[in-house]
């Protein structure tokens, strides 16, 4: 089953062509690495799929980006309902300046849903996911700003979690963090797949290779190659994704 | 020393010298009017009525006036700035509108405080037929303080890490929740703050209320907002220049003008205050 799914994105800003011609699917429950050197692309592409890139002024797309089989830049789109099903954690954790309950169940909240019980339930279930509940069961009411930023970073992890999104998507998670924190969330990562779909930027190649199945290598707006992250590393198909996975640019 | 480190030194000290001398002249100012002004204040000072041509007696009607005019011009400047400056930053994309609503506000800033004053006559006494009223004074003070709530309201919101914006619509929130939600609660405090420091501005401001608002005596407590008020500003400014013993109001005057000095100072510190409070408040919820 495919999940996400990019036909023919040309992607300006402004004269700037960012993404050229690229075309790429996302099977549902894996996790697709995307690498490649800054300004490659790899950020706008990943925040087509819940049109984040929106927010900026004098933009044009061309091609069709679809989740779950749906164009999600129809005209009848609901931008907040798309958002809802497709997550986002971001390279700095950003939690709200709220509790940790509040972080949690603030996009419950916006999304209409009133229930406590219900809330509380999620809020609960989401921090486990997260593998953050045992660390903060006793503080939920604590600021947010009281955790560190590793424990902040699953903290956003566990708030788009409970909105239910079924596709996820990170934007360079741990770059911020130390490696311990790292590897707290790579191991978030491997447990996620068994449910959700998953697409993440990262500039740390040993890192796609530890947390995903499929890796896209992007470069200068293009998509170089697409492939199973074991058989690119082992043995890619173009020069220029040789060159970058062996460290010769980048 | 080499010569570099002699320049450096000698203009460093030329800095702090300038600076000494700015804070000393304020301590001078306030030295001046302590000392003239401590001996008349008194309990019937703050509380009583003015009698004998503004010689004796108190302060009292203009201390309740300026208290009307402030409270008056915040109910109508703080929503209206403040909501101003929520459009003008979280709405507008950076269009020639935009910068021209910029500014218009700071120009607006710029304008004369007489200016507003006639334009108040003008607009609120006459054609609205206020007449000389709380109401035409407070309208016309807070047009004068609109531009400071605005700035002070987008300085504000632009301090908010944008991270948190995009946090929130990520997960599906509207602009309007976001900012009602999360930006709002983190740009209070320095609102507050905003509003507390034009509070301060307004209480000191004579020629808005000249031609709108204010009495030259008049020893009684308004009863509705058409009614007019003595105000402290322009109640030092008859005493200094026009009253019946202009030599044995001079007392008064002073005293008048410590009042004055101290409630702003106080509103000053007032709003440090409510600024780390709150600041403190908002990272707990």
């Amino acid at each position: 089953m495919i999940k996400a799914e990019a036909k023919n994105i040309n992607f300006y800003y402004g004269d700037y062509h960012a993404l050229k011609d690229i075309s790429l699917s996302f099977p549902e429950k894996t996790v697709t690495a995307l690498i490649g050197p800054s300004g490659c692309g790899k950020s706008t592409f990943l925040r087509l799929f819940n049109r984040m890139n929106d927010l900026i002024g004098n933009i044009k797309l061309e091609g069709e980006v679809l989740v779950d089989n749906t164009d999600i830049y129809a005209k009848s789109t609901r931008i907040d309902l798309l958002r809802k099903k497709v997550g986002m954690v971001f390279q700095k954790p950003n939690p709200f300046p709220k509790s940790i309950f509040e972080n949690v169940a603030y996009g419950m909240r916006v999304n209409g849903i009133r229930d406590n019980n219900y809330i509380e339930e999620i809020v609960i279930r989401s921090l486990k996911q997260a593998v953050l509940w045992e660390e903060v069961k006793d503080k939920l009411k604590k600021s947010a700003f009281e955790l560190s930023g590793g424990q902040q970073q699953r903290l956003c992890i566990a708030r788009a979690l409970a909105v239910e999104p079924t596709l996820i998507l990170m934007d360079e998670p741990a770059s911020a963090l130390d490696p311990i924190s790292t590897a707290k969330i790579e191991e978030l990562i491997h447990e996620l797949k068994k449910d959700y779909t998953i697409m993440i930027v990262t500039h740390n190649l040993q890192q796609a290779g530890r947390v995903s199945d499929f890796t896209a290598f992007f470069y200068l707006g293009e998509l170089i190659e697409i492939n199973e992250t074991k058989k690119m590393f082992i043995n890619p198909a173009k020069e220029k994704t040789q060159n970058y996975i062996t460290g010769r640019f980048g | 020393m080499t010569g570099k480190q002699i320049r450096q030194s000698l203009a460093f000290s030329l800095f702090g010298i300038i600076t000494v001398i700015v804070v000393a002249f304020l301590f001078v100012i306030l030295g001046f009017i302590v000392i003239k002004g401590f001996r008349v204040i008194s309990w019937e000072f703050l509380t009583a009525m003015p009698k004998e041509g503004m010689t004796g007696g108190g302060i009292f009607p203009a201390i309740i006036g300026t208290a009307c005019l402030v409270i008056g011009s915040m109910v109508f400047a703080f929503p209206i700035g403040v909501l101003s400056g929520i459009y003008i930053h979280e709405y507008l994309k950076d269009s020639w509108f935009k910068r021209f609503l910029r500014m218009m506000t700071n120009n607006l800033a710029g304008i004369p405080s007489i200016v507003f004053g006639l334009f108040g006559m003008a607009l609120f006494v006459n054609y609205l037929k206020f007449g000389d009223s709380i109401l035409a004074g407070s309208l016309t003070l807070g047009l004068l303080v609109l531009p400071v709530v605005i700035r002070t309201t987008e300085e504000a919101l632009k301090s908010v890490d944008n991270s948190l914006r995009t946090g929130s619509l990520a997960l599906g929130a509207t602009k309007l929740q976001t900012i009602r939600k999360v930006v709002l609660p983190v740009a209070f405090p320095n609102i507050i703050t905003g509003l507390i420091l034009s509070i301060g501005r307004v209480s000191g401001e004579t020629a808005p209320i000249l031609f709108t608002v204010a009495a030259y005596f008049l020893p009684k407590l308004p009863t509705s907002i058409f009614d007019q008020v003595m105000a402290l500003p322009y109640h030092l400014y008859v005493l200094a220049t026009s009253g019946t013993d202009m030599e044995a109001a001079r007392p008064m005057a002073y005293g008048t003008a410590l009042v004055l000095i101290i409630i702003v100072l106080l509103i000053n510190f007032l709003a440090s205050y409510l600024r780390k409070y709150l600041g403190k408040k908002v990272k707990m919820n």
